[in-house]
């Protein structure tokens, strides 16, 4: 049933950021960012909003231009990669003037769009809702949509502008397994902005927290998949980012914890 | 019950315009009420039906009928260039919304005199009053379905690699036509009604022209029967424009299951 494009070649692509800044007239919002992101790594950046990361990811995006430093995917500035980076963001952005199935669809011009798209919605559970209009899925089934939209240009580089945001407790839980399942499968590198350390510790390979346009914590998650909520190791490593997002003496982030 | 409540929705809305017209007819027979006010409405539908077997009232109804749809399709039409083009592009904007906004502000009746003087009491004079009056509403529509299409599925699209004419087919145009179609249904309305004044001004043909002979002649049947066309036409028209609603925008959770 399967077809080829499923499996795609396992290749994420690296991120780059050297010396990156931005700013809006007066205001700096990122401030000399360096980062290193390896192949296929599932990045969490974390922080207070208003503190830069939305405007870190719309750069890697290619959706902001940079105001000094470079973004570099792979081995080429960024422009060169575009067609390998999707973004999802935190409203769906579905056309409502079209069904699923083309919303999909949109941007592809191969002969096999359409059995593509089929696939793509397959993948994220909503097969059966091809030919209705985006106004009748819920909340959940609209950035499940999203994410089959991007899956389908099999992206290397997969950005997520807190695209749970809005959605209810169980509805994310599920969303994030799903999330985490089409990236085992697909191999790309992950970008994922969130408020939530819960869902950056459930996630990722490692935390990143931006403070005023710097990148102030760098925690890698060792953490074995799938992780558990409730686990000791879960909580204590949750507790204390919670708790220098929050900036609190390291002391809160064991009674956060506990 | 429910079917008998079904079937008293159907009938209720038609039993005041009945008990009208039988007021109307028993005013009429009892002398209450002048013919030269108003004929009694079998009278109305004798004159209807004669006009009908003469030919006379479907030469001067496709002639209305051409005029309305050929000043539309030329006001309409420019409107909805210049609304693209101002809604689209931020130089055109500049350019021509000013000049346009202040032109808006003139009511086209009061063109009148210079449009006779321009154009004389041919058939061009009735086109340019209805292409000038549709023009404004559907070129006002447009410009601002465009430009309120929203910025974030147009950023979507553009990160999706949408650029030029598919960005365009895909999102610009599908967004702003709700708008555009109300500005069609505003239109349609002032059509007909520019078209009866230009009508009744000067013309040799047309439903105006039938009612204005009528009343050199007394005629108040025919008269009326000019009025009734009017009416029937805009009803037309009004259902045209909400058929192009229902077929266009199916995808608008307030069209969603809405019957025909």
């Amino acid at each position: 049933m399967q077809r080829d494009w499923i499996t795609p070649p396992a290749t994420g692509l690296g991120v780059r950021l050297a010396g990156l800044g931005k700013r809006f007239g007066e205001r700096t919002v990122l401030d000399d960012i360096e980062l290193d992101v390896s192949p296929g790594q599932f990045v969490a950046i974390v922080g207070r909003s208003g503190c830069g990361k939305s405007t870190l990811l719309r750069l890697l995006a290619g959706l902001e231009t940079a105001s000094s430093g470079e973004v570099r995917l792979g081995d080429a500035p960024s422009a060169a990669a575009r067609d390998d980076v999707r973004i999802m963001f935190q409203e769906a952005r579905l056309l409502p003037w079209r069904t699923v199935l083309q919303n999909v669809k949109l941007g592809l011009d191969s002969t096999d769009a359409t059995a593509r798209a089929r696939d793509a919605l397959a993948q994220v559970g909503l097969a059966d809702r091809a030919d209705d209009w985006p106004s009748v899925l819920s909340g959940g089934q609209r950035q499940r949509v999203a994410l089959a939209r991007a899956l389908v240009h099999r992206p290397r580089l997969l950005l997520l502008d807190e695209p749970l945001g809005a959605l209810d407790a169980l509805t994310r839980i599920e969303m994030q397994r799903l999330i985490e399942s089409v990236w085992r499968e697909f191999r790309f590198t992950a970008v994922l902005v969130t408020h939530d350390v819960a869902e950056a510790v459930a996630l990722a390979d490692r935390v990143l927290l931006v403070e005023d346009g710097r990148i102030t914590l760098d925690e890698p998650v060792a953490l074995a998949r799938p992780r558990a909520h409730g686990s000791p190791a879960f909580a204590e490593l949750e507790g204390r980012v919670l708790a220098r997002v929050l900036n609190e003496p390291p002391g809160e982030a064991d009674r956060l914890a506990a | 019950m429910r079917a008998n409540a079904g079937r008293l929705r159907g009938v209720a809305p038609w039993i005041v315009p009945l008990l009208v017209i039988a007021g109307w007819e028993a005013a009429s027979r009892s002398g209450w009420l002048s013919t030269r006010i108003l004929p009694e409405p079998v009278a109305v539908a004798q004159a209807f039906w004669n006009l009908l077997k003469s030919g006379e009232l479907v030469h001067d109804v496709a002639i209305s009928t051409g005029r309305a749809v050929a000043g539309l399709a030329i006001g309409g039409g420019l409107g909805l260039l210049l609304g693209l083009l101002t809604g689209t592009f931020k130089t055109a904007e500049t350019l021509l919304d000013t000049t346009l906004q202040m032109v808006r502000n003139v009511p086209p009746l009061a063109l009148i005199p210079l449009v006779i003087l321009w154009f004389g009491i041919d058939e061009s004079a009735k086109l340019f009053l209805v292409a000038i009056g549709v023009f404004f509403p559907i070129y006002l529509n447009t410009t601002h379905g465009i430009k309120s299409v929203d910025a974030g599925l147009i950023e979507m699209a553009r990160s999706y690699g949408l650029e030029g004419w598919p960005l365009y087919r895909e999102v610009i145009l599908p967004g702003a036509l709700p708008s555009i179609l109300v500005g069609l249904r505003f239109s349609l309305g002032l059509m007909w009604v520019l078209l009866i004044v230009a009508e009744t001004i000067s013309a040799q043909s047309g439903i105006g022209y039938m009612t204005m002979n009528a009343r050199e002649f007394l005629q108040t049947d025919v008269v009326l029967v000019g009025v009734l066309l009017y009416a029937l036409l805009g009803k037309l028209a009004d259902l045209v424009a909400r058929g192009l609603e229902r077929r266009f925008l199916r995808w608008n959770p307030a069209y969603l299951g809405v019957s025909a």
